[in-house]
């Protein structure tokens, strides 16, 4: 069976600056993938290639058909959404609207009202702040926002760039157990950008680690949890 | 008090008009964050579109709605055409771009048309109403600029395509990420824009008379009305609109007199900018470098 996502030999960066050097690698249905790395090396630039905001050179399918080149419109709309860097909330619009944004796309007015309280049973702090301004909501519950965001599209494959970031603990557990919950509610893949390597490698089955652009490791979560390297340099101990 | 009462009225009327022109700058500021100069002028060859389509016999309401309709596309095809290609330049060379679109509609109008001054037929009957108070024009226009307002705030309220453009307006690159295609919805933004701006210069030609210059004025007072408000702002480009066009009336009448009448634009404008630059409902943009 074709992988949801498969991406190799991908090129891509920002104008003459390249940043990722042919990398390869594959996310399963209903799978968690994650990109592990340190700063700089190339994970938020691997979600944007995915969805179509830089140009590209290599492969990437989505269950077997090239989304290499096409827009970030066009990807949307075949199933991936997209929980950017810095969250893209729309800070001026309220929360239920932020929402309905999610569903853009979308023409089936039950299935999104479905979803819309789906989302409210995941996250209730949402529900209770439906009617605010999201650029009001607290850093936890915007993030909370931008992942309910993404699955009010009802996607195939959930890009995650970083949902622990600048998080209480607490918070991040919660995010993390929710999306645990989607990958086998929702029958979605994600492929997980996280700087937090121990709690990725947790919630992961298949994890790739990114140095200046390029796969320096990758297989199956429990082995990179083994491995002496990984251990020693991301997960410190 | 009488006269006072009838100035506001009036002014109230001519208000509209320029809350109509200035809610049109205010759309494509918000989206593009250009004041765009042409948009006078794109209102002044609608003007003329309905001048040619009522002298060719159509009644008045039809030329309205067909040239609210033409204007709508035009404002489009200039979108797609003249403004995408310059959309990550510079803004001076936005800038240029926009007082070229300016020339170029006046010519042509003054071409096709020449620039002798037309009389443009009002729909509303001439006797004045509510007691001599107010022309029959003036209610009539009232009345239709916040038909026009009423069914915006619907659209962008309401509508799943409304709520696309704001959110265009606020932030592209996430709106490209819940799939909205962005192009469209400032191309969408810009036909909006030209059908407000038609409404304007058909419910305005009838008391400035139609000539291709007929816009200048107005569109400073609009300008005036926008900063007034806020320029990020559609409620403040509203009620700035009315504030002005009464202040306008009011202050032409019993202080310095109609001549200098303009004059009270520019004073908004500079009054504004030195005290309040956000204006009236404008968000204060704070950004850390």
């Amino acid at each position: 069976m074709a992988s949801l996502l498969e991406v190799s030999q991908l090129h891509a960066g920002y104008g003459a600056l390249m940043v990722l050097h042919g990398i390869s690698f594959a996310v399963e249905e209903r799978g968690i993938t994650a990109l592990l790395g340190a700063n700089g090396a190339g994970k938020t630039t691997t979600l944007r290639a995915v969805c179509g905001m830089l140009k590209v050179r290599g492969a990437v399918t989505l269950s077997g058909e090239s989304i290499a080149g096409r827009s970030t419109e066009d990807i949307v709309r075949r199933g991936v959404a997209h929980v950017p860097d810095g969250r893209g909330t729309f800070l001026h619009l309220s929360t239920e609207e932020n929402l309905r944004l999610g569903a853009y796309t979308r023409r089936d007015r039950t299935g999104v009202a479905e979803d819309l309280e789906r989302c409210y049973t995941y996250f209730p702090r949402l529900k209770e702040r439906r009617a605010q301004q999201a650029g009001t909501l607290s850093g936890g519950e915007q993030q909370m926002l931008a992942i309910s965001r993404a699955l009010m599209l009802r996607p195939r494959l959930l890009l995650l760039d970083e949902p622990s970031f600048g998080l209480a603990p607490l918070v991040v557990q919660e995010i993390f157990r929710i999306m645990q919950r989607i990958r086998t509610e929702h029958k979605v893949g994600i492929l997980l950008v996280e700087q937090n390597a121990s709690l990725a490698l947790e919630v992961a089955d298949h994890a790739y680690l990114l140095e200046t652009g390029k796969v320096v490791l990758g297989g199956r979560a429990e082995d990179i949890r083994q491995n002496e390297a990984v251990r020693k340099s991301y997960l410190g101990y | 008090m009488e006269a006072f009462l009838h100035q506001v009225l009036s002014g109230l009327a001519t208000g509209g008009i320029y809350a109509s022109l200035a809610l049109a700058l205010v759309m494509i500021y918000q989206s593009t964050h250009h004041i765009n100069f042409a948009q006078g002028e794109m209102a002044m060859f609608s003007t003329y579109l309905a001048w040619t389509m009522i002298a060719a016999g159509m009644s008045w309401w039809l030329a309205f709605v067909a040239t609210v309709l033409a204007s709508f596309v035009i404002g489009l095809l200039i979108e797609r055409f003249l403004i995408r290609p310059v959309e990550n330049a510079p803004v001076l060379t936005v800038v240029i771009v926009f007082i070229g679109l300016l020339v170029i509609l006046n010519s042509v109008a003054g071409w096709i048309y020449s620039y002798t001054i037309k009389s443009f037929p009002s729909p509303f009957p001439a006797e004045p109403v509510l007691g001599g108070l107010m022309s029959a024009h003036e209610l009539g226009a009232i009345g239709v600029t916040l038909v026009v307002l009423v069914l915006l705030y619907v659209f962008f309220q309401f509508t799943p395509l409304g709520l696309a453009m704001r959110a265009t307006a606020q932030n592209p690159v996430s709106s490209r990420l819940v799939g909205i295609r962005v192009g469209w919805m400032l191309a969408l933004g810009w036909g909006l824009a030209a059908a407000i701006g038609a409404v304007a210069g058909m419910m305005i030609a009838p008391v400035v008379y139609l000539d291709p210059n007929m816009m200048s004025g107005v569109l400073l007072y609009a300008f005036a009305a926008a900063l007034l408000g806020g320029i990020d702002s559609p409620v403040g480009a509203v009620i700035g609109g009315f504030i002005v066009g009464v202040l306008e009336n009011v202050m032409g009448a019993f202080v310095i007199g109609t001549e200098l009448k303009l004059t009270i634009a520019l004073i908004v404008i500079i009054a504004v900018l030195l005290v309040r630059p956000s204006g009236l409902f404008g968000r204060v943009i704070v950004s850390r470098v």
